[in-house]
Order: C-alpha cells, then structure tokens, then sequence
C-alpha cells in the first residue's frame, strides 16, 4: 500500500483511453443504435400502414364484387326481359299468320265450296229437268218452261 | 513456484511479501509510504496494455457498427453502451457533458473489469514467466493494477478532476465559489469556514473513497488467491499435504467464482461512481 508516481501516469492513461473513447467509439455505435431505431420505427410504421391498406382493400374488393353482382344480376334480368319479348313478338307474329293463313284458306275453302254449290245446282237443275223430262215422258220446252226453272233453281238456292 | 519455494523453504510470510512487491525502477519493496521517485512498471505495463486492449474492442465493433442487424459481438458491445448511456442519461442532465463522461464511463468500465479479471489468472504464472525470461528468480511481477493503490488513486484522481472542471463549466468559477462557502449549512457569514471546510473534506472523502474501494476489494482478492495457493503450495511437505491439496483446490475454485461477482461488480461500482460524482459537480447543493 504505496504511493508513486504510477499514480500520475495512472491518471493520464485514464483520460487519454477516455478520449479515445469518445472520438473513435461512442459515437459510431450510438449512431447506429439511433439508426436502427429510427429503422425499425419506420418499419413499424410501414407495417401498420400496410396493414390499414389491406382491410382497406378487402373492404372496396368486397364492394366490388357486390356492386359487379348486382350488376350482373340487372343485365341478366334485361336479357330475360329482352327474350321474353321476344318471344311473346315471335307468338303474336307467328299467331297472326297463323291466322291469316286460316283466312285465306277458309276463304278459298269458301270460294270453291260456292263454285262447287253453283256448279252442284246447275247439275241439280240439269238433273232436274232431266228427271221431270223422264217423268213427263216428254220433252218440255226449255224456253217455254225457262220461268218454272228459275223458279227451282231458285228454291234450290 | 509456490511448490518450489515451498519445498525449498522460504516461509509463508516470505512468499506473500515477495508477490506484494512491485516490479519498480528502484529494484525493491518501496520503503516509505509515499515517494514520488518510484513508478512500478508492472502496474503501468499491465494497465496500459488491457487499457489498449479494451479500447481496441470497443472500436473494433464501432468500426464495423451499423444500423443493420448486429452480429453477437456487435450487439454485446452495443448492450454494454446502451447501459452505461441509459445510467449517464439518468445521473447526468447535461448533454453535452454526456459527450465526455458517458464514454469515459464506458472505457473505465471496461478497462477496470479487465484489470480486476487480472486476478482470476493462476496468481504464479505470470510472475513465473517474468522470472524465466529474466532469468533471475526473485524477480518481482504484480499482476493485477487494480492491486495498486496508486493506479486506482489516479483513476479516482482523474474522476476529481473532471468534477472540478465540471463545477467550475456548469456554475462559473463565482457560482462555484459561493457554493463552496454557504452550502451545506447556509449562507451565514460565520458558517463560511464550516462549510468550506465540509466541502473540502466532501472531495477528499469521495475521491479516496472512490479509489480505496476498489483497491481494498482487489487486494484482499489477490491476497486470498495468495493464501489459497500457499496451502497447495505447502501439499509436499506435510504428511497430511494430499488434504491441503484438495483444499486448495475446492478453496481455489470457490473463491475464482465467487471472485467474477466481484470483480464485474468492482468495476460497474467505480463507473457509477464516477458518473454519480461527476453528476454531483452539475448540481447545485
């Protein structure tokens, strides 16, 4: 337990190692503690941010789907509408000609059915005469009985 | 050596004496109690070199910091500097001061955890290495600088002067003046020499305190690892010696773990020290 000079010597070593120190160590590695805080601050923030984006993102994704169903559920609606028209157009013009077809046929129907009446009578009358002709056992005198005649054909009418 | 000595003779007492005696420029055991014509080169030597190594980790992993994910080393330095930066935070309020102490907090930390670990060395093989490459084997080696009370009276020194500097920056030398003369007691003319004298004796019981304490703490523990190596020491000429043996064992590892305790908390209570004494020196009383 002496005292000596060592002490002197001591004491600068002490604040030349403390110099040192503070020149060439602390500071890099204080600087690059408050670095990677910031770093991993900054980090931090971006996943937060990140994970605000993404609910934000699933929430209009969600919107969008709804809206492009509903969408879809319109225009499939219209189309239905559409063909639904458009059937109902083809039944009234399918249903007319059908019509218009049966028109025409009862018409003609109707026109050969008097021709075939017209020429029926002028046959009855024929057989008529012939058969009152037979009946009378003579001939009878178109022109004299041309009123009689008229008269039948017109009965017969 | 021990079992050497032993073997040949020299007493207990001889031994412990010839490992307490520094390597000086005078050749001997320093007579008086203070003479300022003596260095011990074994203390400087011992303290220099751990000093430079300390310092050369430290700036090892600061050459290599950044903001990237540190490697083990890296980040072990990086833990010892966030400690000793949240303590300075916490005791010193200035930062500017910071700039200094904190990394002087730092390097004493180190160092002195260094120079106590000294002590965990076998306490012959050092001494024993001097003595044959000197080839003279009285030589004298001490290993441990914190074993030294000069070497811990000058760091504490040093601690004395930075809070003189400090007073004499943060209160300007007037505000410092007339701190020193009205605190503690009050700023009565007639208390004036009492509180100077209180103050004074404050710096003088601080700084001794400061050194004491840590020399105390690692002298005891170099003069227990004496003890214990004498008792194997002793092994080859007691008949019961196989017992010392084993005593010396048991005692030797008991005492190296208890000892890591001590020297890592030697070495943190000498940083606190410093930065509470240095924090003191910003504050008004």
């Amino acid at each position: 337990m002496n005292l000596n000079a060592t002490l002197f010597l001591q004491l600068a070593v002490f604040l030349i190692l403390g110099g040192f120190t503070m020149k060439f160590v602390w500071p890099p590695i204080v600087k690059a503690l408050d670095e990677r805080a910031k770093k991993i601050a900054d980090g931090l923030a971006a996943a937060e941010k990140a994970k605000s984006d993404l609910a934000l993102a699933d929430k209009r994704a969600i919107e969008e789907l709804r809206s492009a169903r509903e969408k879809a559920g319109e225009i499939r609606a219209n189309a239905e509408r559409q063909a639904g028209e458009k059937v109902d157009e083809a039944r009234t013009e399918a249903a007319r000609i059908i019509a218009q077809a049966r028109e025409a046929a009862q018409a003609e129907a109707g026109l050969a059915a008097q021709q075939a009446r017209d020429a029926l009578r002028d046959q009855v009358a024929l057989l008529a005469v012939a058969g009152a002709e037979k009946i009378l056992r003579r001939e009878i005198n178109p022109q004299v009985h041309a009123d009689l005649l008229a008269n039948l054909k017109q009965e017969l009418q | 050596m021990a079992i050497e000595h032993a073997a040949q003779g020299p007493s207990p007492g001889e031994y412990i004496r010839h490992h307490l005696t520094h390597l000086n420029n005078v050749g001997e055991k320093q007579t008086s109690i203070v003479d300022w014509w003596v260095i011990n080169y074994d203390t400087l030597f011992y303290s220099v070199g751990l000093g430079l190594l300390s310092v050369f980790l430290l700036w090892l992993a600061a050459r290599k910091a950044t903001s990237g994910v540190p490697g083990r080393f890296q980040g072990s330095v990086e833990m010892l500097v966030e400690l000793v930066a949240d303590q300075a935070k916490g005791i010193i309020h200035s930062a500017e001061s910071r700039l200094f102490v904190a990394p002087l907090a730092l390097t004493v930390f180190v160092w002195i955890f260094f120079m106590n670990a000294m002590d965990l060395l076998p306490v012959d093989l050092l001494p024993m290495l001097w003595q044959q490459a000197t080839h003279d084997p009285h030589a004298y080696m001490r290993v441990v600088p914190t074993a030294d009370l000069s070497a811990t009276l000058g760091m504490s020194i040093g601690v004395l002067l930075l809070c003189l500097y400090y007073n004499v920056k943060i209160k300007g030398a007037a505000g410092w003046a007339h701190e020193l003369f009205t605190a503690p007691f009050g700023p009565h003319p007639a208390l004036w020499p009492v509180n100077f004298l209180m103050q004074i004796i404050e710096f003088l019981a601080k700084t001794i305190s400061h050194g004491m304490r840590l020399f105390g703490n690692m002298y005891a523990g170099e003069l227990v690892f004496m003890l214990i190596a004498l008792m194997g020491g002793a092994w080859a000429v007691s008949t019961t010696g196989i017992l010392l043996a084993i005593g010396h064992v048991l005692a030797g590892t008991a005492w190296a773990i208890f000892h890591i305790l001590i020297i890592l908390l030697q070495a943190f209570i000498f940083m606190m020290l410093t930065l509470v004494y240095i924090g003191q020196a910003h504050e008004g009383h």
